[in-house]
């Protein structure tokens, strides 16, 4: 990919709106600024009352911050998200068949379609899940695909997340506010509605549940109020109807779970847990971590209940496995990739090493395991200095890292201080699996708020958008 | 429901009465110390307040003389201290925060909003904002909190936890408040029932809200024996231990399974005690005695809670 100039996702090539964007363009052009910023202090308020915050690791003590939103929605057409829903089913389809693959027969690893050490000594392959049967052989129930853009027609994936993704109580909340705040606006399109995520969520938790428990209990599990994405955990917890647990509050006996309640012990059957592979179970892995349960990895083992997502998916979405994914939907559906990669360098092969050294202002350079934006190389705005440096810790392990070229990420119009101007963004839809593979029609967009930033994560200053996708 | 959800809750709704009885005690200080006659030193009027709350010693360590700024920096202000206003205020909102599954939103929100109001006090603002204006303030926002919660919340396990909460913490100020004042206003050697200001007794009657129930009650003129009946046994007034106990013992109904809990014998025990007891005994026997036990049984009540519902449940 050459860089190309910059896709502005309402722009169209004669300059007028695209077609989805004509009623926003329409309705941005006969409404003032002013009243634009005073729905922002509004939908401000409105997050801070509500309590819409998240906490920021790294300024010493833990501080709640809001995601700052932007009222002006993201638009997709019907056949946009079309190709969006195609690609990220079959994507997580064949993620979740791979998962299963690896953990019993690894007929794909026999097959050479993946190097077996990428899997096998992966940091998140975890041992004592091989052999294990899962409901469904679901793996990643809740899943996150990071999607960007550079053309009307080029979506590709940035990264899997099948590990805990957050962010979905945002494309919910976020809609609720641009509701409230523009309804005339939005009763003038026909936008998809994305409430029925919760129920749909829950529905798919409830199919994976041990067998012969016609009635299961659902619960979440949360590392606690200090977590970043504690508000979230609260909001689906409440929009489902289960209880919000911790670690303290669920003990194993008898080889089965449960938890404590003021009339005494009640078993829970399906643990949709927002707390990584690692605290889980202090018997299991990290003796340290106070936020698990003592012998949780045991009652998974014998099905005496199921966790969503699965311990060790995480397998799946390391970034030294991502290249292989347009392999992985060939080799367990037999189709070809909707929805292409980021063409990426892993630098444990010494010619892609050898290739990025040289070219270092012109990728992104990323650590194979890490996530969230941090200790990353921008090349092209990064100083020789910075450059230098990141060049040291390449070369004192190369394998740690991976590259790609830097994106010409696609703009949406986006209030600013002194008006509305392009910005850019991302896209997490969330696919659900259980029951049958599935999403609702929505996103999380992201999009980074300084000007020229290609940083969309909200620990880096990006903040969010509603995203709006148009029935047919 | 959950065992940590029923803690949480219960100390959500402790923390938001506690710090209403806090504003309470230092708006009659405060209200105290600007009477005609005030004494030459002003730490007569705002001792009491220390000694009310729950760590007098850490008061007299860090801060020493009871000056109306340095008790007023220590029972509204102090981060430090668990019980101030500003501490206690923080606590019910980190609770209620840790329960949003469990209550209404306007319930969280009304904490919400009061934290938020106060999650930058200081001295200067305190200062601007005006000492009456915040006590009042503070009180309407537990009113207001309280009210919601009767209008809004499900009435189920979590609500009756809730007001458990609020009853325990309540019975508990009430009976420091009437033993304190007690104490200061009886001057020493002097009878009950003997001359003391009218002044002191009804701004103890207005601590409580009770000023103008007393007058509805008794239509006599204020007497030390008649306050301490009015606000330990009168089953009608809904601050009085007999009131905030039978409250509990009622509201323990629903939540205890069939089996009999200890707390459940220990609150029906102090409640009966209130129900038939006599404000003669009560006074033969020796008032502050009286309401030292009745502090200790109650804190053992609160314990047995805590052990019987919130902590329970491991199964052997």
């Amino acid at each position: 990919m050459s860089p190309s100039p910059v896709f502005d996702e309402m722009t169209g090539p004669a300059g007028g709106p695209r077609p989805a964007w004509a009623a926003l363009q329409a309705w941005l052009d006969s409404t003032p600024l002013d009243l634009l910023h005073r729905k922002r202090g509004e939908a401000e308020a409105l997050f801070r009352r509500l309590g819409i915050t998240f906490y920021l690791y790294g300024d010493g003590a833990a501080a709640e911050r809001m995601i700052p939103f932007d009222v002006l929605p993201r638009i997709l057409s019907a056949e946009e998200w079309a190709t969006v829903e195609r690609g990220c089913i079959q994507r997580v389809q064949a993620l979740n068949m791979f998962l299963h693959d690896i953990y019993h027969d690894r007929e794909i690893l026999r097959a050479g379609k993946v190097p077996a050490d990428l899997a096998i000594d992966n940091d998140a392959y975890r041992p004592e899940m091989a052999g294990v049967d899962l409901p469904g052989r679901v793996y990643s129930h809740i899943a996150g695909i990071d999607i960007v853009r550079t053309g009307p027609d080029d979506f590709f994936v940035l990264e899997d997340n099948l590990r805990t993704p957050s962010g979905v109580s945002y494309m919910l909340e976020n809609r609720e506010t641009t509701m409230r705040l523009f309804p005339d606006l939005f009763a003038g399109m026909s936008v998809r509605p994305v409430g029925s995520y919760p129920d749909r969520l829950l529905q798919n938790l409830r199919a994976v549940a041990p067998a012969g428990r016609p009635d299961p209990a659902v619960v979440l599990l949360t590392p606690g109020r200090l977590n970043a994405a504690y508000f979230e955990h609260v909001f689906l917890a409440e929009q489902m109807g289960v209880e919000l647990v911790e670690g303290q509050d669920l003990f194993v006996d008898g080889g089965r779970v449960f938890m404590r309640t003021t009339g005494g012990p009640e078993r829970v059957d399906v643990i949709y847990r927002r707390i990584d592979d690692d605290f889980l179970d202090p018997l299991a892995f990290d003796p340290e971590s106070v936020l698990g349960v003592a012998g949780l990895l045991s009652v998974v083992r014998s099905g005496g209940v199921t966790l969503a997502n699965a311990i060790g998916a995480g397998v799946a979405d390391d970034k030294a496995i991502y290249s292989f994914v347009p392999e992985i939907v060939r080799f367990y559906l037999g189709e070809e990739p909707v929805l292409a990669n980021v063409p990426s360098y892993l630098l444990r092969n010494p010619d892609d090493c050898r290739y990025v050294l040289e070219h270092l202002d012109e990728l992104v350079v990323k650590e194979v395991h890490g996530s969230g934006g941090y200790g990353m190389l921008i090349g092209p705005k990064a100083s020789r200095a910075e450059r230098e440096a990141y060049r040291q810790r390449i070369l004192a392990d190369p394998a740690a890292f991976m590259a790609q070229p830097t994106l010409a990420l696609s703009t949406c119009p986006t209030l600013v201080e002194d008006g509305v101007a392009p910005r850019h963004v991302d896209l997490r839809p969330f696919v659900l699996s259980g029951e049958t593979t599935s999403l609702v029609p929505g996103a999380f967009t992201r999009v980074a708020l300084p000007e020229g930033s290609l940083v969309v994560n909200s620990s880096q200053g990006g903040g969010t958008k509603d995203t709006w996708v148009l029935g047919e | 429901m959950l065992s940590r959800s029923a803690e949480n809750l219960y100390w959500m709704s402790r923390y938001i009465e506690r710090a209403e009885n806090a504003a309470r005690v230092l708006d009659v200080s405060y209200r105290m110390s600007l009477m005609p006659s005030a004494a030459p030193k002003e730490s007569l009027y705002w001792q009491p307040a220390i000694e009310i709350g729950n760590d007098p010693a850490a008061f007299g360590a860090q801060y020493g003389e009871a000056s109306q700024s340095n008790v007023l920096h220590f029972t509204v202000l102090d981060r430090a201290n668990p019980s101030s206003v500003y501490s206690c205020i923080r606590a019910a909102r980190e609770n209620a925060r840790a329960e949003r599954t469990r209550i209404s939103s306007e319930m969280w929100e009304a904490l919400n909003e009061t934290w938020l109001a106060i999650a930058d006090l200081d001295a200067a603002r305190l200062d601007t904002w005006g000492l009456r204006a915040f006590f009042d303030w503070v009180k309407s926002r537990s009113h207001l909190f309280r009210g919601v919660t009767v209008g809004t919340a499900l009435q189920d396990d979590a609500f009756h936890f809730i007001r458990i909460g609020t009853f325990i913490e309540r019975a508990d100020s009430t009976a420091r408040i009437l033993d304190v004042k007690y104490h200061v206003l009886l001057p020493s050697g002097e009878e009950a029932g003997g001359s003391v200001d009218y002044y002191q007794w009804g701004a103890l009657l207005r601590s409580v809200s009770a000023f103008r129930a007393y007058r509805n009650v008794y239509r006599r003129e204020i007497a030390p024996w008649r306050v301490a009946e009015l606000l330990i046994l009168y089953p009608a007034f809904p601050r009085s231990l007999a009131a905030c106990l039978a409250e509990v013992d009622r509201t323990l109904g629903p939540l205890a399974p069939s089996e009999r809990l200890e707390c459940v014998r220990l609150a029906g025990d102090l409640y009966a005690d209130l129900r038939y007891g006599k404000i003669d005994d009560i006074f033969r026997d020796g008032l502050h005695e009286f309401l030292e036990d009745f502090i200790r049984r109650n804190n053992r009540l609160a314990d047995r809670l805590q052990s019987d519902f919130m902590m329970s449940a491991v199964v052997e």
